[in-house]
C-alpha cells in the first residue's frame, strides 16, 4: 500500500467530469509531477485530492486512511498542504503574518518553524515585515510555500510552482522543492516545465484528457521518445 | 470670539459625537463585507436592539449608575453589547448561513437581511411602542459647561456627558481594534480571511470561528453605538433606518472592508453633514458692521438646510462612487 | 401535478380570496382594493424585470413611485390661478434659467482637463463651482418658494389629460433611474441597493418638504381621474372603470413585457443574466443592457405609482413608506418568482389582498389578546396597542421574505425549465 493511494478518480467542476478514471499512487518521501499538455486534468487532480471539488467516483487514500471528499480544513489537520497556483498569499498581511497563518491549526509555539523557514529562504527574513504583497514574484512563491510548510505537512501538495516566474527563480524553485523533500516531505507537483520538473521527480504521471497516459519514474519518462515526442516538446 | 465657541459647540463637538457614533457603525459593516461580503442592511436595527437592550436593562437596574458616577445605561453597555452580539451570532446560523451554504449570491444575503430588518423593526414597535424614550431613567443627564479664559467669551463650550462617554469609547474602541487586529491570531486570520478566503481554508483557518467573531465584534459595537447615541439624543424605533445610510456612505468612504477606512470615513461623514448644516452667516455676524450697506446678510446661510440633511452622506456616497469607488482606503469594490 | 394545473389551482384561489373580500366587505370596498392591487402589480411588474431580467437589487421603489405620483400631481392638476396670474412664474423661471447656467458651467468645469488643467485642479474647481452654483440657486429659490407658499400654496398643475400624467410619471421615474443606473451599474449590486435606498429617502425628503412644489404634509386634493369620479359616476361604477383602466394597463404591459422576453432581446438578456462572463467576451455591452432594464422597470414603476396616487385623489408625501412602498413589493416578487411575469402579476394581487386583510385581522386578533389579557391575567393593555398591531404587520413582512428566500427561492412561479439557468456549480465546502 503506497503512502498516497489515488484510484480511478471521476470529478469535476459541476455536470461534466473533468477526470475519466486518473490513478496514481506515491511512496512516503517521493516527489511526484504531474504533466501533460493544458486542459488534461493536472490541477484538477490537485485539487481533487485535497477536497477543493467533489470527486463523483473513486478513492483518495493517505497512508491508510480514505481522505476522498474530506474538507480541506481536516485535510490540514492530517498533515497535508496545499500551495494554490494563483492568489497562494495574503497580500496585506506581512510576510511574517503569513507565515503565523500558515501555523493556524497549530497549538504550539510557531517561533521555531518560522526560523527554520528564514532559514530555507533567507531573502524572507529581511522582508519578514512587508506586506506580501508588495514582493516579487518569486519571492511571493517563497512565501507561499512557507506559508504551507509552517504545519509540517508529509503530503505537500503544489500546483505549477513556477507559473510566471523568470528561469533563474524556476530553477531556484525546483531546488527548493528538492531540499524539501530531502527533509522527509512527501510532494506532489503539478508542472507545466515538464522536463525540468521530472528531472527531480521520483515519478511523473502523463495526463491527457483527464486520463493516465503515461506512467513512470522521472528519469524512465525522460528517456521514454513517445513521451518526449508528444509532451515534452521533442 | 462667541462665534467660535458657537462653531465649536455645533460643528466640533457635534462633528466629533456623531463622528464617533457612524465610525462604530461602519466597522460593523465593513467587517461583514470583508468577511461575509455583502452589504449588511440589518445593522441600523442591530444598533437600536442593542439600545433597546441597555434601556431594559437600565430599567431593570435603575440605581446601578448612581454607584459608580456614570449613567446606568452606559453601565449596563457590556452586557448589551455582549447580548447583542450573541443575536447577531444566531441572526447569521438562522438567516445567512444556510444561504450562504447553498452559495447565494450576495445581493441574496442583502434581501435576507432586509427581511431581518423587518421583523427586528417590527418586533421592537411590538414590543416597545413608537415612541421616543430616554435612556436617563430616573437620573439627570450631566451636562459641562466650560468657562474660556478669554475676556469676549459670554458663551461656554457645551458638552454633555455621554458626548464625553461616546467620544472616549470610540477611541478605545478604536485602538482595541487596532490591537485585536495585529496582535492576535484571530484578527490576524480575520484579515487573512478579508484578503483570501479561499487560501484561509486552505490554510486550516476556522472559517467559522472567524465569522462568529466578525459578529461579535459587529453587534457589540452597533450595539455601543446605538446605546451611546440614544444617551445623547434619544431612543427611536426610528433610527434604525435613518441610520443606515450614512453608515454605509462611511464604510463605501474608506474603503469596503479596511476597519481604519470606515473609522476614518465615519468621522468623515459626520463633520460633512454638521459642517453642511451649520449656519455659517453667525460666523460672519462680526462682520457686518463693515460689510453694512454692500451686502445684506442673510439670516442662515447654510449649504443644506436640516430637513435635508439626510442628502449630506447620499450625495458623499454618490461623489465616492463616481470618482472613486474603492474608497480612501482602497477597499474592495466588486 | 404539471405547472399548468398549479397556475389555475393558485389563480383559482386567488379569485376565491377576492370573492371572499367582495362577499365579507361590498362590491366598492372589494373594487378599491382590486384596483390599488392592479397598481401595485404594474409596479411589482417593473421591478421585477429588474431582478429577474438583470440580477438589480432595487432598494428605492417607493422613491421611483413617489417620483411617478408627483409628475402625475404636476402635470395633471388644475392650474393654480393664483401662482400664474402673479410674477411668480417668470421668477421661477429665472431661477430655473440660473440651475441650468449653474449646472452648465460645472460640466464645463468638470471637462477643463481637456484643455490642460491637471486633474487635481479641475477637481477642486468643478467642486467650488457645483458649490457655488449651488448657494446661487438656493438663495434665489428661496424667496421665491417663500413667495408661493405664503400667496398661493404650491404652483399647482398643467391641467393636462392624466394618462399624460401618468405617461410622465414613467418618463421621470425612468430619468431618475437612468442617473442612478449610470453611477451605480457595474459596480457591485450591493451599492445599488444603498444607493437606491438614498435616494428614496431624498426624493421622500423633497416632496416632503418643497411646500411650494407640492402643498408637503398639506397634501394636494382632490386629484384628478382618467376615468368617471365617484361623484360623478357612484362608487361603484367609477371603481369599475378605473378597474377596467388597470386591467387592460396591466395585461399590455404583461403581454409586451413577455414578448420582448422570448424575443431575441430577451434571448441575449436571458444571456447576460445566466453567463455574464461569456456573455461580455461575445461582446454584448452588459451595463448597457442592465441599464436600459433599469430604466424600463423604473417607468413602470413610476407610470404604477401615479396610477396608485391618482386613484387614493390624495397626494401626501409623508404616505410613502418603505415598507409599504418598497418592501411590500419586494415580497410580491420574490412570492411570486422572480423574472416571472406572470409571477409578478399573480404576487401583486395575492400579497395585497392579505396585506389588506391583515389590518383587520391584526386588530382583531390584538383585541382578542387584550380581552384574554385582562379576563386571565388581569393585564392592561397600553393605550397604543392597536397601533402596535399593525406593526405586527412589519414582522410578518420580514419573516415572510426570509422565508421565502429560504425555503423557496424560485417562488410560485418558477421558470420553466427550458429558460432556466444551469445548475449552479461549484463546491462549497465547510
Amino acid at each position: 500500500m503506497s503512502f498516497l493511494e489515488v484510484r480511478d478518480l471521476h470529478a469535476g467542476y459541476g455536470g461534466t467530469d473533468i477526470l475519466k478514471g486518473v490513478s496514481l499512487s506515491l511512496e512516503e518521501g517521493e516527489i511526484g509531477v504531474i504533466a501533460g499538455p493544458n486542459g488534461a486534468g493536472k490541477s484538477t487532480t490537485l485539487k481533487a485530492v485535497f477536497g477543493l471539488l467533489h470527486v463523483r467516483a473513486g478513492s483518495i487514500v493517505l497512508d491508510g486512511g480514505d481522505i476522498t471528499n474530506r474538507r480541506p480544513q481536516d485535510l490540514v489537520r492530517a498533515g497535508m498542504s496545499f500551495v494554490p497556483q494563483e492568489k497562494n498569499v495574503f497580500p496585506s498581511l506581512t510576510v511574517l503574518e503569513n507565515l503565523e497563518m500558515g501555523a493556524f491549526v497549530r497549538d504550539d509555539d510557531c517561533a521555531p518553524m518560522i526560523e527554520r523557514i528564514f532559514e530555507f529562504f533567507p531573502p524572507l527574513r529581511e522582508k519578514a515585515h512587508q506586506p506580501a504583497g508588495e514582493l516579487s514574484g518569486g519571492q511571493r512563491q517563497m512565501v507561499a510555500m512557507g506559508r504551507a510548510l509552517m504545519t509540517e505537512p508529509r503530503l505537500l501538495l503544489l500546483d505549477e510552482p513556477t507559473a510566471g516566474l523568470s528561469p533563474k527563480y524556476m530553477s531556484e524553485i525546483f531546488e527548493h522543492v528538492t531540499a524539501i523533500n530531502r527533509s522527509g516531505v512527501t510532494v506532489l507537483m503539478v508542472e507545466q516545465n515538464a522536463r525540468q520538473a521530472l528531472a527531480i521527480a521520483h515519478r511523473g504521471f502523463i495526463l491527457a484528457s483527464g486520463r493516465n497516459r503515461h506512467t513512470g519514474s522521472g528519469a524512465e519518462l525522460l528517456a521514454d521518445p513517445e513521451v518526449a515526442r508528444s509532451f515534452l516538446g521533442g | 470670539m462667541n462665534e467660535i465657541v458657537f462653531f465649536v459647540n455645533k460643528v466640533v463637538v457635534a462633528g466629533l459625537v456623531t463622528g464617533s457614533v457612524y465610525a462604530m457603525g461602519a466597522v460593523g459593516v465593513t467587517l461583514v463585507f470583508a468577511i461575509l461580503r455583502f452589504a449588511h442592511f440589518a445593522h441600523g436595527d442591530l444598533m437600536t436592539l442593542g439600545a433597546f437592550i441597555a434601556f431594559v436593562l437600565t430599567a431593570a437596574f435603575p440605581h446601578a449608575g448612581a454607584a459608580v458616577g456614570l449613567p446606568t445605561a452606559f453601565v449596563m453597555l457590556p452586557a448589551a453589547m455582549a447580548l447583542t452580539a450573541l443575536l447577531a451570532i444566531w441572526i447569521d446560523g438562522r438567516f445567512y448561513r444556510p444561504l450562504r451554504e447553498r452559495g447565494a449570491k450576495p445581493v441574496v444575503l442583502v434581501m435576507a437581511s432586509v427581511g431581518v430588518t423587518l421583523m427586528i423593526q417590527g418586533l421592537l414597535r411590538l414590543f416597545a411602542g413608537t415612541g421616543t424614550r430616554s435612556l436617563f431613567i430616573d437620573e439627570r443627564k450631566d451636562i459641562f459647561r466650560l468657562e474660556l479664559p478669554f475676556e469676549l467669551a459670554r458663551r461656554k463650550i457645551v458638552i454633555t456627558e455621554p458626548q464625553v462617554l461616546v467620544i472616549l469609547f470610540a477611541i478605545a474602541a478604536a485602538l482595541g481594534l487596532h490591537w485585536f487586529l495585529t496582535r492576535t491570531r484571530t484578527g490576524k486570520a480575520m484579515r487573512a480571511m478579508s484578503d483570501n478566503p479561499d487560501l484561509a481554508r486552505l490554510s486550516g483557518i476556522d472559517t467559522r470561528h472567524v465569522v462568529r467573531t466578525t459578529w461579535i465584534i459587529a453587534g457589540g459595537l452597533a450595539a455601543a453605538a446605538g446605546t451611546l447615541l440614544s444617551l445623547d439624543v434619544a431612543l427611536k424605533p426610528d433610527m434604525s433606518f435613518n441610520i443606515l445610510l450614512p453608515i454605509f456612505a462611511a464604510a463605501i468612504v474608506g474603503g469596503v472592508g479596511q476597519p481604519y477606512g470606515a473609522i476614518a470615513g465615519g468621522f468623515l461623514v459626520g463633520f460633512a453633514e454638521v459642517l453642511s448644516v451649520f449656519n455659517w452667516a453667525i460666523l460672519l455676524r462680526p462682520l457686518r458692521p463693515y460689510l453694512e450697506g454692500i451686502v445684506d446678510l442673510p439670516a442662515r446661510l447654510a449649504f443644506v438646510p436640516t430637513e435635508y440633511k439626510l442628502t449630506v452622506p447620499f450625495v458623499i456616497l454618490v461623489a465616492v462612487l463616481v470618482w472613486r469607488p474603492t474608497g480612501i482606503f482602497r477597499g474592495k469594490v466588486i | 401535478m404539471t405547472i399548468h394545473r398549479r397556475r389555475i389551482l393558485l389563480f383559482a384561489l386567488l379569485a376565491a380570496l377576492y370573492g371572499a373580500v367582495f362577499g365579507l366587505f361590498g362590491a366598492a370596498y372589494g373594487l378599491r382594493m382590486s384596483v390599488e392591487a392592479l397598481c401595485y402589480a404594474l409596479i411589482a411588474l417593473g421591478l421585477t424585470i429588474q431582478w429577474g431580467y438583470a440580477g438589480l437589487f432595487n432598494a428605492g421603489v417607493m422613491g421611483f413611485v413617489a417620483v411617478g405620483a408627483f409628475m402625475t400631481v404636476l402635470i395633471s392638476f388644475p392650474p393654480n390661478e393664483a401662482f400664474w396670474n402673479s410674477d411668480m412664474p417668470a421668477r421661477l423661471g429665472q431661477v430655473a434659467l440660473y440651475a441650468a447656467a449653474g449646472i452648465g458651467l460645472t460640466w464645463a468645469a468638470s471637462r477643463l482637463d481637456g484643455i490642460g488643467l491637471p486633474r487635481r485642479l479641475r477637481t477642486l474647481v468643478t467642486v467650488m463651482t457645483g458649490a457655488a452654483a449651488w448657494l446661487v440657486v438656493s438663495a434665489t429659490l428661496d424667496p421665491v418658494a417663500r413667495d408661493i407658499e405664503r400667496q398661493a400654496g404650491f404652483i399647482g398643475g398643467l391641467g393636462l389629460p392624466v394618462l399624460l400624467g401618468w405617461a410622465a410619471g414613467g418618463a421621470a421615474a425612468g430619468a431618475v433611474a437612468w442617473f442612478v443606473g449610470r453611477i451605480c451599474l457595474g459596480l457591485r449590486s450591493d451599492y445599488l441597493a444603498i444607493a437606491t435606498l438614498g435616494i428614496a429617502e431624498i426624493i421622500k425628503a423633497l416632496l416632503k418638504n418643497a411646500d411650494w412644489l407640492t402643498k408637503g404634509t398639506l397634501t394636494v386634493s382632490p386629484l384628478p381621474w382618467p376615468v368617471p369620479t365617484p361623484e360623478q359616476a357612484g362608487f361603484v361604477w367609477a371603481r369599475a372603470s378605473y378597474l377596467a383602466l388597470m386591467a387592460a394597463l396591466v395585461v399590455v404591459a404583461w403581454a409586451l413585457l413577455e414578448r420582448a422576453w422570448r424575443a431575441p432581446w430577451g434571448r441575449m438578456m436571458r444571456a447576460i443574466r445566466d453567463n455574464e462572463v461569456a456573455a461580455a467576451a461575445m461582446g454584448k455591452n452588459v451595463n448597457r443592457r442592465r441599464l436600459e432594464i433599469f430604466v424600463l422597470g423604473s417607468v413602470l414603476m413610476g407610470a404604477g405609482g401615479a396610477a396608485l396616487v391618482t386613484f387614493t385623489r390624495i397626494f401626501d408625501p409623508a404616505g410613502f413608506l418603505p415598507l409599504n412602498h418598497t418592501f411590500l413589493i419586494w415580497v410580491m416578487i420574490i412570492l411570486g418568482g422572480a423574472g416571472s411575469n406572470l409571477g409578478a402579476v399573480f404576487g401583486a394581487l395575492f400579497v395585497y389582498v392579505v396585506w389588506v386583510m391583515s389590518e383587520p385581522a391584526a386588530l382583531l386578533l390584538f383585541d382578542a389578546v387584550r380581552e384574554a389579557g385582562r379576563d386571565w391575567f388581569g393585564w392592561h393593555a397600553p393605550a397604543d396597542l392597536d397601533s402596535r398591531a399593525l406593526q405586527a404587520r412589519v414582522f410578518v413582512i420580514g419573516l415572510t421574505i426570509t422565508l421565502v428566500l429560504r425555503y423557496a427561492p424560485a417562488g410560485l412561479f418558477p421558470e420553466r425549465a427550458s429558460t432556466r439557468p444551469p445548475a449552479p456549480s461549484g463546491n462549497r465546502k465547510g
